[in-house]
């Protein structure tokens, strides 16, 4: 059956201009980016490098870079390592209680940041956490467990209860069921999960205002710094640094799914 | 005594069983102890500062009814959600429309151009429609050089800037449930309708819009929570001109460090938040989104 008859020549002409606006401030920040202007514009005669040379020449935004990184890889760990774990055992359990646990841990996409960032903002004075790796870790660790629960327990939900029992049954402890049963089957939600609360790490941008302030600057504290200061042609680079891991990681993420399929 | 004697038989099953399931509530442990301590004790204590500070009682909430600035705050955060909310449902059910009739390699593409935004910075996305928004920016100097305006139009640093920034935001978390809502309607349905002597459009509303209901809602409920709180794309956008609730938050702390007024309006936008989702719950299944077997 012919079911592009459905969407008649308007719907479909106005589906593609909401497509073109998705897009439209995506593909302006890489012409922004190699201008040849000394402003943000783009350029007027011939792209240039310049100021990709500026980014990777300048102490503060390779340090925020590499402040980011360091932010992400440890909170990722955290998030994937309890995460992980937590969505095992309330798969396993499944009772009431451990669906009062999911919403839980659901709390931090329900949420608004800037309602958290307050609370933690005032722990982090009392426990002289602001500003410190230990505290941002933390608070990106924690609120990355959703991304990790909610892709493993996807795969998790196609899982049959009575292979872990019968690993079990043979006489495996837990510790081995986990890691010969369990694990290999939810590599694939665990590898999601993980990329999903490395970007979540990486592009965070309203809880950073409150927990960290000089010592710790990360790529988004400093390109909302930037924004609301001067806009130089060097924010378009940071932009495009930035664009560029996401979309590393998004690439990662759909061949993992596709030999996922395979 | 007694009472202890009679309860004994009952719970023994119980603990045997809790002790059998005790290893695996250890592996859920670490993940709860980090969220209570780290996640929801700090968000309680935003609901207990709106209470106790800078004195015990009400106070702060009474400044909600008597101050015209926290009204008008409220005012402009509830007017641009339900503005962003509206444009955001009608570009998402075009593109969840299209997305369902398209022939799988065109539907390839356009998931890609509905996709691809979430994955980028929210922060990054912001700065983009600031250089093309500005008065010196991209979309200014092209309509002037085709010579349709003269003078370079405000379209930042005021409600109209940050729609257009919300709603770009928005339209992929209102594009995904109603495509999946759409993609369950039997695809014989609308020309069946036709063949009965409908138009497109009767057939249309008649028929196919009320099947995506489901998609509609869940789409209104997830565009509007996300848009109450959201806060970095209405600060860079609005340019602090336009105050939304968050960032009104944001000042109180961070500048003004008036905690009382600040927790207060965080704690009003927590609740408005949750009776949103309290009363939607029971029409969208939230917890299958988050794999519960329940």
């Amino acid at each position: 059956m012919d079911r592009s008859a459905q969407a008649g020549p308007a719907a479909n002409v106005l589906a593609w201009s909401v497509l073109l606006f998705l897009l439209l401030p995506i593909t302006v920040v890489f012409p922004l980016s190699v201008t040849d202007q000394r402003f943000l514009s783009l350029p007027y005669e011939a792209p240039s490098l310049q100021h990709y040379v500026t980014f990777f020449t300048s102490e503060r935004w390779l340090t925020s870079t590499w402040q980011s990184l360091v932010i992400a890889v440890f909170s990722t760990v955290l998030a994937v390592a309890t995460g992980t774990l937590c969505a095992i055992g309330c798969w396993k359990l499944s009772t009431r209680l451990t669906d009062l646990v999911r919403v839980l841990m659901l709390l931090p996409i329900i949420v608004p940041s800037i309602v958290y960032a307050l609370g933690i903002y005032r722990l982090w004075i009392r426990l002289d956490l602001l500003d410190t790796y230990l505290g941002i870790i933390l608070v990106h660790g924690v609120t990355g467990i959703p991304y990790v629960m909610i892709t493993v327990s996807a795969t998790l939900a196609n899982f049959d209860p009575r292979l872990e029992q019968a690993a079990r049954s043979m006489g495996a402890n837990l510790s081995q069921t986990l890691r010969w049963v369990i694990m290999p089957r939810v590599m694939p939600g665990i590898a999601s999960g993980a990329i999903f609360a490395f970007i979540h790490s990486w592009d965070e941008a309203v809880l950073i205002l409150f927990i960290a302030s000089r010592a710790l600057f990360t790529l988004p504290r400093r390109m909302w710094d930037g924004i609301n200061e001067n806009l130089d042609p060097v924010m378009a680079v940071a932009a495009c640094v930035m664009m560029l891991l996401s979309m590393l990681l998004l690439a990662g993420d759909l061949w993992l799914r596709r030999k996922r399929d395979e | 005594m007694t009472t202890l004697a009679a309860t004994l038989p009952r719970t023994a099953p119980q603990t045997r069983l809790l002790g059998a399931s005790l290893s695996w509530w250890l592996l859920i442990a670490p993940a709860v102890i980090l969220m209570l301590a780290f996640y929801a004790f700090p968000l309680a204590e935003v609901l207990w500062i709106s209470f106790t500070e800078p004195e015990p009682g009400f106070g702060n909430y009474e400044r909600l009814l008597t101050s015209p600035a926290l009204q008008r705050v409220w005012m402009t955060t509830l007017r641009i959600c339900v503005i962003t909310t509206a444009i955001t449902l009608v570009a998402g059910y075009v593109v969840a429309y299209a997305l369902v009739s398209a022939p799988p390699r065109i539907q390839r593409w356009m998931f890609v151009c509905v996709l691809l935004p979430l994955w980028i910075s929210v922060l990054v996305r912001a700065f983009a429609w600031v250089t093309l928004l500005r008065s010196q920016g991209v979309v200014n100097e092209a309509l002037v050089a085709v010579g349709l305006i003269d003078r370079p139009l405000r379209l930042i640093w005021n409600e109209f800037g940050i729609a257009v920034g919300m709603v770009h935001y928005m339209i992929p978390y209102a594009v995904l449930p109603l495509y999946a809502s759409m993609r369950d309607i039997d695809p014989r349905l609308v020309p069946a309708a036709r063949g009965l002597g409908a138009t497109r459009f009767e057939a249309f509303r008649r028929v196919f819009l009320p099947l995506t209901k489901p998609g509609i809602v869940a789409a209104t409920v997830l565009v509007f929570i996300f848009s109450l709180g959201f806060y970095v794309t209405p600060a860079i956008l609005g340019g602090g001109r336009t105050l939304m609730v968050a960032e009104y938050i944001k000042l109180q702390i961070l500048d003004l460090i008036r905690w009382g007024v600040g927790t207060m309006m965080a704690s009003t936008l927590l609740a408005a938040v949750v009776l949103v989702l309290a009363i939607f719950a029971r029409i969208v299944d939230f917890r299958r989104l988050f794999g519960s077997r329940h």
